[in-house]
């Protein structure tokens, strides 16, 4: 193989007129945190709204849950992305269309909200497997205390359903994280994107990819650590993660 | 205080879990229920608190109907106390907060009041010093009695107890019947499904022996130890009196 290393590479000055090759990395790296944690956010509110809906003994909740999460987990996720940045804005009605195609940073949002939705899909599993873990018995201790329904899963089994399930929460945490890098597909000039557009004014494609995965590495090992940080925090005498 | 009337219910369409049911209890008056274990027992006294729905018949709490879907059950629930076979505590709350929660939550006490009563309750219970551990610190025979102190916390009207010894220890059921006996001879009405024919002859006024979903026997307890009317409460009596 004849390859011409330089990693000097990072501080020559990039094509774009907006400093050097690091600072272009730098900036895909921040559009990947703020992607990552948009959708992270959006994943679990929605995710615990509908893993909740799939524990409810109403039927029609169930139902909506069940639909939005065969919906959500059964398409590849860049299917999906597809689908929000290039075929709903022609659906729509075009005056609305129009407004979607113009909106600034259009790809931004339709990766965090595409990302966010595909991961609540899986949020929700993970929540109605915590709560179905819990007893039958909290549940109804709860109810016979006098506290209504909303009351029991506020104050009684989400604390605990959410304690069991943090661990497997990191994990989708970090995939979070790590989809981001099919929003390159759309526009989204986030860490893998960046890492591209360097290989290519630069030819550079080890040392562009290689400072990609040190990045991407270095972000989840702060998250797992912050997981864990937390999971200890949290921790009760008696259950899995307990002192 | 407590009316059945002609109560039945199936689990689905085929299995009856109970037929045609009808019994009173008194204020004041400890009524034991007992009865081989798939009679139906435990399935009654949850009715009571409507934790378990049930298809034909009434059963009214001072006068107000439980299966009518107008009557506010968290607000009936909280005035009536139950304690489960598992204790059911709530793992993530410390035991002063375990008895704290609802009375809070329900009945809407100020925080240092209902502190206040929930260290008398736990004093009476004889676990006043353990107040800041979390349950599962605490023995299967605390753990119990803290769940009757959470109970007596909402200053219930009535007690229903669902075999509240069958998960503990044998040198560790005394100290929970002998809060019971203590709230027997205070004057507390109390329904409680058990097998502990001590605690019946001690302190209970009526036993109800039900086999199969039905009431065979309802007599006051010295008709009901002196000579049981049916054969199959003859016959029960034999089985668990014998060793």
């Amino acid at each position: 193989m004849n390859y011409h290393w330089n990693w000097h590479i990072f501080f020559e000055p990039n094509p774009t007129g907006g400093g050097s090759y690091l600072d272009m990395l730098l900036s895909g790296l921040l559009l990947t945190l703020e992607t990552s944690l948009a959708a992270w956010i959006i994943a679990l509110v929605t995710g615990s709204i509908i893993g909740v809906m799939r524990t409810l003994p109403s039927k029609p909740a169930n139902l909506i849950g069940f639909s939005y999460v065969e919906f959500f987990r059964n398409m590849p996720l860049l299917v999906q992305l597809f689908l929000w940045f290039f075929v709903l804005p022609e659906v729509l009605p075009s005056a609305w269309g129009l407004w979607l195609k113009q909106l600034p940073h259009a790809p931004f949002y339709t990766a965090a909200i595409g990302i966010g939705l595909f991961m609540s899909a899986r949020v929700a599993e993970q929540l109605r497997a915590g709560i179905g873990s819990l007893p039958r018995g909290q549940k109804q201790a709860a109810t016979a205390l006098g506290l209504t329904t909303a009351q029991a899963y506020l104050y009684v089994l989400l604390p605990i359903a959410y304690r069991i399930i943090l661990p497997p929460l990191t994990s989708e945490f970090l995939n979070t994280i790590k989809n981001t890098a099919v929003a390159i597909t759309i526009g989204l000039l986030e860490l893998t994107g960046q890492a591209r557009s360097m290989q290519e004014f630069s030819f550079q494609v080890f040392e562009a990819y290689t400072a990609a995965t040190v990045m991407y590495l270095l972000i989840n090992v702060v998250v797992v650590t912050a997981m864990r940080v937390i999971e200890s925090r949290v921790a009760i005498p008696g259950m899995i993660a307990g002192k | 205080m407590i009316e059945i009337k002609h109560v039945s219910k199936w689990y689905g369409a085929s299995f009856q879990a109970l037929n045609d049911c009808t019994t009173a209890v008194a204020r004041g008056e400890v009524v034991v229920v007992c009865g081989p274990s798939g009679s139906g027992k435990s399935t009654l006294i949850k009715c009571v608190n409507a934790l378990e729905p049930f298809q034909k018949g009434e059963i009214t709490i001072e006068g107000i109907s439980v299966g009518d879907p107008k009557t506010n059950l968290p607000k009936l629930r909280a005035r009536v106390g139950m304690v489960f076979q598992h204790f059911e505590l709530f793992p993530h709350l410390r035991i002063i907060d375990n008895l704290c929660l609802a009375q809070e939550k329900v009945l809407g006490r100020p925080h240092d009041e209902a502190v206040a009563k929930a260290m008398k309750l736990l004093d009476r219970v004889g676990l006043k010093e353990h107040a800041t551990k979390f349950p599962a610190e605490l023995s299967g025979g605390q753990q119990q009695r803290v769940a009757i102190a959470r109970a007596l916390a909402m200053d219930p009207i009535a007690m229903l107890f669902d075999e509240p010894t069958s998960a503990l220890d044998p040198e560790m059921i005394s100290e929970v019947l002998d809060v019971m006996v203590d709230l027997a001879r205070d004057g507390m009405t109390i329904m409680v499904v058990t097998h502990e024919m001590g605690f019946a002859s001690k302190v209970a006024h009526r036993v109800i022996f039900m086999d199969r979903g039905e009431i065979v026997e309802d007599a006051p307890k010295t008709d009901f130890f002196g000579k049981p009317r049916s054969d199959r409460a003859q016959k029960f009596l034999s089985k668990i009196l014998s060793h």
